[in-house]
């Protein structure tokens, strides 16, 4: 079974065109109507679980591996997914770190620099767009983005004046 | 802001542990904090280049950018220590928040919780994209691009690697094409 899941998620590994998150529909469909690891709730809620939590969103694929095979199944799934695309990515660095300066690394960087900014602000349009609107929400979204903008202030306060406005129950 | 700072090995270790386990609903705002504006590893244009890199590259974006940070620092060694750093802390939570949440999924607090820490996570990525965009030139054809991806991603749900495979080339073409205005 681990090496099942290390093999499995060494093939989605290079599939995660623009970040993990991409590929949670092909995780979905295998996991739920192929392999019948879990229900689509189950997914649902360990898929929450990977967004709420600290770190990154790719620890959904730990949690598929947990459900399956314990903590040995999310270690060997967590290195599954990173080694093929961290092995990728160290040669390209270190290509970049040789080439920097060259016309091809400031065309690369310049013609991408448009990319990213229209790719994370629509994550924040989709992941906004889940959540049920509310004035409260919308308010306390847009001062922590006005404040993370404009200051220098540690993303962890507003975090915290976030957590804060939810359990005393504003949001 | 302006002397770079180049950390050892234990420190990279322990930045990256830092920004796994402070990165609620998304490491990036974090990440961006602590590389560039408290410990001084990356000026803001590196840190652009390389989120750009680590999100063209297929894989998780920040696990790319710790591999290309670690390696710049301190080779295969340097890679492997930012990764391991970076994941860490949050594999243990996790785990540990899963065995947890089949208990108190349904107690009000924990939604609450989630309810306030969810708007204030997606604002601080909101909080990035505008410092990444106000580092756009000031020309039609980059915010052009811009809103050609979101569009493609948010409104007509696209799926990622088509909107990659023809807006990546098409960008990388122009700023080739037209080095000292276009993009």
């Amino acid at each position: 079974m681990l090496l099942f899941l290390f093999l499995m998620f060494v093939q989605f590994s290079l599939l995660a065109v623009g970040g993990a998150n991409a590929i949670v529909p092909e995780l979905h469909r295998v996991v739920v109507t192929e392999l019948h690891w879990m229900s689509g709730q189950e997914f649902a809620a360990l898929f929450a679980l990977a967004q709420a939590a600290p770190g990154p969103n790719v620890l959904i694929v730990s949690l598929v591996g947990w459900k399956v095979a314990g903590v040995p199944g999310a270690i060997v799934s967590l290195i599954g997914i990173c080694l093929p695309s961290s092995l990728l990515s160290f040669w390209v660095a270190r290509w970049w770190q040789q080439a920097r300066g060259s016309r091809l690394t400031t065309a690369i960087s310049k013609g991408l620099a448009p990319l990213t900014v229209g790719l994370i602000a629509a994550g924040v349009a989709m992941m906004a767009a889940s959540h049920p609107p509310s004035w409260a929400a919308g308010l306390l979204l847009a001062s922590c983005a006005l404040l993370s903008w404009r200051t220098r202030l540690n993303p962890l306060w507003l975090l915290a004046a976030g957590a804060a406005a939810g359990l005393g129950g504003l949001v | 802001m302006n002397t770079l700072i180049i950390p050892d090995k234990k420190a990279l270790f322990r930045g990256f542990f830092l920004i796994g386990l402070s990165g609620f609903g998304g490491v990036l705002p974090q990440a961006q904090h602590q590389l560039v504006q408290r410990r001084c590893w990356l000026t803001d244009t590196e840190f652009a280049e390389l989120l750009a890199l680590g999100q063209v590259l297929p894989g998780p974006n920040i696990v790319n950018m710790a591999v290309a940070i670690g390696s710049r620092f301190h080779g295969v060694a340097g890679a492997l220590l930012a990764v391991a750093g970076l994941l860490l802390a949050p594999l243990v939570l996790i785990l540990l928040l899963a065995t947890l949440y089949q208990h108190y999924q349904q107690a009000s607090w924990l939604q609450q919780l989630l309810a306030g820490l969810a708007p204030a996570g997606i604002g601080l990525l909101l909080g990035m994209v505008l410092k990444l965009a106000a580092r756009l030139p000031r020309r039609l054809l980059p915010w052009l691009l811009a809103v050609l991806t979101f569009i493609a991603v948010a409104g007509v749900h696209l799926p990622l690697w088509i909107v990659l495979l023809v807006l990546a080339p098409l960008g990388i073409g122009l700023a080739w094409r037209y080095p000292q205005g276009g993009l």
